[in-house]
């Protein structure tokens, strides 16, 4: 009955600025800080920017991630989707003209295929996803392996896969980068401006209430999954472009940086909550982190150890769940 | 108000949450061998009080005693070493695990360091016993019992630590009524053999069959204290809203008579066993009620109607169209124009981390985008028409859902629902756990509703909001629409006697003449 | 008359299990060229039983409604441990054991105490734990190898026969089951390990030690992937940080617990079932040796075989009349 307070469409500014993106962004200074330290180099305009083409393939791939975990859900089936894709990729490069124009639909084809399964899965049979996708991803495998005979590849990468992530469209600004920033625009767009994404939001949150509300739940989960799985893929053909060639393992690397970065990027792994500005911050915390320990020749094993410990202290320091009491 | 002769008492209890307070200075004297009974709206601080002296919460500032002796509680389970047990309103049953392992939960009876089964269910069957729950089986799964079986079994689990207070928070919101009977006898003989009760329910019948003593809360302080029969029913409700209460439903309208057919219509809906052969319809412009005892399948013939259930068969029309409701989406479309308003507005009808404006829109987003573009421009200016149409209170648009208070969470939901401009509305005990004021608003805003031409099935726990706010009231009982009452029928006595399923025959000829009024 | 209707519905799911490991271990064994023999059983039973422990590892921390994504890579690092230690005088042995295991439970315990006192969620905690202990591992053995005076002879007493009949590794793992899965069952710690995945609430609410049981099940499931460890060091005399043996035993366990009727959702199961459930994929596995397939098809199996297990049990769903309880 009283309504003093006319409701004002944005709240104020502090509570808007979200903690986790501005400690990810505050991270990555820090990282190129610590860098510098190392060699001069790493302020560089041109270091920055390799950085960048790096992060982008995580970045394509991080978004699908970024899609499923806001669900509530996880994609493991990252690792051989994204091998799926590169590898089917190039093997229709070697089917002639043809072959070589349709090669990158074709090998996202593939992942949207794959992630289309698991998301009838997940929708319809309500199967745990992580189920799913470890199901998919040994799936994806098994086919592959079958499919190569346990070798590596013969097939190479199309020049049309190789133009994606290697060349350079506008002067000095890899393609890779485009593609993220192209598919990252997109992505911002779907979760903010759409019935898609708020039925995203709504899914993560609140799975019930979203149906009673008559939002169709388990076309939007399917439909992330396939997106997820061809977002993995791209990021393989991507990969595989910038190679030359697809590989039996290549998509190992993949999946721990990709969930970390959409975690760190402060999207809450229980669904609902997370924005994508903090999973850009996040790809290209994990991948600068990446390059340092690279940088500063660190063996393998140090590296692993490193990594795992830096990924558990961010979240220590912010993506810890509310207290029972 | 320090009483020396109490058994618990709590001093200057406060307890903020972010800047709200929920408790401010609370006092509370509880005496053996006497029913307290607390009173006071949603919000007021009830649930935080009993948190506070089961040892769930801690609270900010303020000073507790047992026997004289301050105490205080680390956790649930000191304050149960302590002798005070609460049976909280959300059961805090492990569904998974038997019912003798809830019922003796955290110290079961041990030999060699592990749990001896034996004594265990010897312990559990003789708290079962006490409770009223002789027929459950100690070993079923809890999870697997229905909601009344799972309440006394929450009672049993209770007693079997041998509580010298014990707090009952809406312990008997669940149960049917036979069961609240064989509670209150239970209830009544704990009370004689000396123990304390701490009693919370809206329920105010209960409350003066069982209570000696109340306390009435407001705004997280205690407003007064009195033994039970001083006050009457009009005094109580004024303390606790603070304001006088009166008018609470508005003027029904007489509906014209109208050849067109109903806007909706039920021949012989079934499902399963759970409803059988419910056939009813409801004109454009009328309010009708749902009664009957809780859980007689009023809430699946709502879900029902909605597109929910499997398996249903029998007709649905809408304007006299016969129509398949295949689900959700599809009652919300154009050709049937439905809406519900589910029971758990936490878990059912609302996103509570999303904001206000996220919720609102989200049945309506439809209308208000193209090819799944969001129109922003047109969201805000329906959202806000809603707000202002429903007085919602919230100091933005952005903020999330779930920092409203309980009533205006419940009129988001409705607005969220209004914004489809629904034909039919249905509504699934809306006015659960509200406060008195939201209430009022909500049933004049059913009758405005009705009056603009909607079509509303009410179905209601407070036999008052029937006779306040329907045109015709169907009772159901066991699956099945046993009478109907309309107009001047609908009285206490009518719907009680009909929710029993008793006395068909008197009822029935004191029910034909009032028909058509 | 009612009792055992209960105990049935309350142990359905490891009935399910055993009931598929017999099937398959029939199919397996009498189609095997061998036959039903000691030997036959022995490799069979030294295979499963690391996989059994593995999933005994997963199936704590799942009962809690969690999920352990490191328990391969414990498995792996304890592996490299032994590789180690597990030489020289038999008191030094003994002392190598213990390492073994003390490695295990300082993993699970670290695990824990992330989970609980850094309250994150155990999925990604253990991803990245997973990491820092499959790095921890390729610092011990880069390459795959041994010490020269590794005690081959208590290796071969543990992947033996007793009695030249019963393998030695069954026997090891009943008795794993009896002094530690029955005990910590009947504790309090154990039933709150089950409330815990049931509703974590509602285990607070009723003054179960919710936190000294989550701390536990993580510890124990580090205990147990130790012992997985000591078995593949065992069986293979030697340590390698292999991340493909990680990532095998970690998604397995998974498959193993599924199959074994433990829920993910917490609260229903057993660690007996896991036992089962990795038992029985283990023999499937080998079911295209026996049918004589070309290995390079077996990973494709086990993923359809997985695949088919979780749709198999999500056959619940048609029976669902009230579409809201999907949800749930």
């Amino acid at each position: 009955m009283t309504n003093d307070a006319q409701p004002s469409s944005r709240p104020p500014l502090h509570m808007r600025i979200n903690l986790p993106i501005v400690i990810a962004f505050a991270c990555i200074i820090l990282l190129l800080l610590i860098g510098s330290l190392y060699s001069k180099s790493f302020l560089s305009p041109e270091y920055l920017l390799q950085q960048l083409k790096v992060a982008s393939f995580l970045g394509v791939i991080a978004t699908g991630m970024m899609l499923i975990i806001l669900l509530g859900q996880i994609d493991l089936s990252v690792p051989w989707v994204l091998t799926t894709g590169a590898m089917m990729a190039s093997a229709a490069t070697a089917y002639g003209p043809l072959g070589e124009a349709l090669a990158v639909p074709f090998g996202i084809a593939c992942g949207v295929a794959m992630g289309l399964v698991s998301g009838a899965g997940v929708a319809y049979l309500r199967i745990p996803a992580m189920i799913v996708t470890l199901a998919i991803n040994v799936i994806a495998q098994g086919l592959m392996v079958a499919y190569t005979g346990g070798f590596s590849p013969a097939d190479t990468a199309s020049d049309a896969m190789r133009y994606l992530a290697t060349g350079n469209l506008i002067l000095g600004v890899p393609n890779a980068i485009l593609v993220w920033a192209a598919i990252g625009a997109l992505a911002v767009f779907a979760l903010n401006r759409t019935t898609f994404g708020r039925a995203v939001y709504a899914i993560g949150n609140r799975e019930s209430a979203a149906f009673l509300s008559g939002a169709a739940t388990q076309r939007v989960v399917m439909f992330s999954f396939a997106i997820s799985g061809g977002l993995a893929a791209f990021g393989g053909v991507l990969l595989a472009g910038y190679a030359g060639k697809a590989a039996q393992s290549m998509g190992d690397a993949y999946l721990l940086p990709a969930i970390a970065s959409v975690v760190l990027g402060g999207t809450s792994i229980l669904g609902g909550r997370g924005n994508y500005l903090g999973t850009v911050a996040g790809v290209i915390l994990v991948t600068l982190l990446q390059s340092i320990l690279s940088v500063m020749q660190i063996s393998e094993y140090g590296r692993q150890i490193i990594y795992g410990a830096v990924i558990v202290s961010m979240l220590l320091l912010y993506g810890r769940e509310k207290a029972l009491r | 108000m320090a009483d020396e002769t109490a058994l618990f008492r709590m001093e200057g209890i406060s307890k903020r949450y972010g800047g709200v307070h929920a408790l401010e200075k609370a006092e509370l004297n509880v005496h053996a061998g006497r029913v307290h009974a607390i009173l006071g709206e949603n919000g007021a601080g009830k649930s935080t009080l009993i948190k506070v002296m089961s040892g769930v919460v801690a609270p900010d500032e303020g000073r507790m005693f047992l026997d004289g002796q301050p105490i205080s509680f680390a956790d649930p389970a000191s304050a149960n070493r302590a002798g005070i047990v609460c049976i909280f309103q959300e059961l805090s049953l492990i569904p998974d695990l038997s019912v003798a392992d809830n019922i003796i939960a955290s110290n079961p009876p041990t030999r060699f360091g592990l749990i001896d089964r034996k004594e265990q269910r010897r312990l559990a069957e003789e708290a079962l016993a006490k409770a009223g729950g002789e027929d459950i089986h100690p070993r079923a799964r809890v999870g697997d019992l229905p909601l009344s079986r799972q309440q006394i079994v929450e009672i049993a689990k209770a007693l079997a630590r041998k509580p010298r207070v014990l707090i009952l928070d809406e312990a008997t919101s669940a149960l049917t009524a036979s069961d609240v009977t064989k509670v209150m006898a239970v209830l009544k003989r704990l009370r004689s053999e000396g123990m304390a009760l701490l009693y919370i329910s809206h329920r105010m019948h209960e409350i003066a069959e069982l209570a000696d003593e109340c306390t009435v809360f407001r705004n997280g302080r205690n407003v007064e204290s009195y033994e039970q029969g001083t006050k009457t029913d009009n005094e109580v409700v004024e303390m606790m809203i603070g304001r006088e209460y009166r008018h609470v439903f508005p003027e029904k309208t007489p509906l014209p008579p109208s050849d067109k057919p109903p806007a909706l219509e039920v021949r012989n809906l079934s499902w399963f066993n759970k409803l059988n052969n419910v056939s009813l319809d409801v004109r454009a412009g009328e309010v009708v009620g749902l009664g009957g005892l809780d859980g007689q399948g009023q809430r699946d013939l709502l879900l029902a109607l909605f597109g929910v259930l499997r398996g249903v068969t029998g007709e649905i029309l809408i304007d006299g169209r016969p129509v398949t409701v295949k689900n959700p989406r599809h009652a919300r479309s154009g050709e049937v124009g439905m809406a519900l308003i589910p029971e758990d507005r936490k878990t059912e009808g609302l996103m509570l981390p999303m904001s206000v404006m996220q919720n609102l829109s989200f049945a309506a987003l439809g209308q208000l985008s193209t090819f799944g573009v969001i129109d922003r421009a047109a969201e805000k200016k329906r959202i806000d028409e809603m707000i202002r149409l429903l007085a919602v209170r919230t100091a933005s648009t952005d903020i999330p859902v779930s920092a409203l208070s309980g009533g205006n969470q419940q009129k988001v939901v409705i607005a969220k629902w209004l914004m489809i401009s629904p034909k039919i509305i249905l509504l699934n005990d809306p006015t659960r756990g509200i406060d008195v004021g939201t209430k009022q608003e909500i049933y004049q805003l059913l009758r405005k509703l009705s009056d603009e031409g909607a079509a509303i099935i009410l179905y209601s726990t407070d036999y008052d909001e029937l006779i306040g706010c329907c045109d015709r009231v169907m009772v159901m009982y066991d699956g099945e629409i046993k009478t109907t009452l309309a107009g001047n029928e609908i009285t206490e006595h009518a719907l009680v006697g009909s929710a029993l399923n008793i006395g068909t025959e008197e009822r029935e000829a004191g029910a034909k003449p009032g028909v058509g009024a | 008359m009612k009792e055992w209707r209960f105990i049935m519905a309350e142990h359905r799911g490891t009935l399910l299990a055993f009931t598929l490991f017999i099937a398959m271990f029939v199919i397996y064994v009498s189609n095997h060229p061998a036959g039903f023999t000691p030997n036959v059983v022995q490799t069979a039973a030294n295979k499963g039983v690391i996989l059994a422990l593995v999933a005994m590892a997963q199936a704590f921390v799942v009962l809690t409604a969690g999920i352990d994504l490191s328990v391969g890579m414990i498995f792996v690092l304890c592996n490299c441990v032994g590789s180690y230690v597990l030489g020289g005088a038999p008191g030094q042995v003994g002392l190598g054991v213990c390492a073994v295991l003390a490695t295990g439970l300082a993993c699970g315990a670290l695990n824990g105490l992330i989970v609980i006192y850094g309250r994150l969620q155990p999925i990604v905690t253990t991803i990245a734990t997973g990491a820092i202990f499959f790095g921890i591992a390729l610092w011990l053995r880069p390459y795959p190898g041994t010490i020269p005076d590794f005690a081959a002879d208590l290796a071969d007493t543990f992947t033996g026969k007793v009695f030249g009949v019963v393998p030695a590794s069954l026997v090891f793992l009943a008795a794993v089951v009896l002094l530690i899965w029955v005990p910590v069952r009947r504790s309090v710690i154990g039933r709150t390990i089950y409330a815990v995945g049931s509703s974590e609430m509602a285990a607070y609410m009723s003054g179960m030690p919710v936190r000294r049981a989550r701390f536990t099940a993580f510890v124990l499931g580090g205990l147990m992937a130790a012992f997985g460890g000591l078995f593949l060091t065992f069986f293979t005399y030697s340590g390698e940080a292999s991340l493909a043996n990680g990532d095998n035993y970690t998604l397995f366990s998974i498959a193993s617990v599924v199959l074994g009727g433990v829920s993910l959702y917490g609260g229903r199961g057993s660690a007996i079932g896991a036992i089962f459930g990795a038992l029985a994929f283990r023999a499937i596995g080998d079911l295209l040796f026996v049918f004589d397939l070309d290995p390079l098809w077996q990973p494709l199996f086990q993923g359809l075989v997985l695949g088919l297990a979780v749709t198999f049990g999500a056959a619940r769903l048609f029976q669902i009349r009230n579409r809201l309880e999907m949800f749930t």
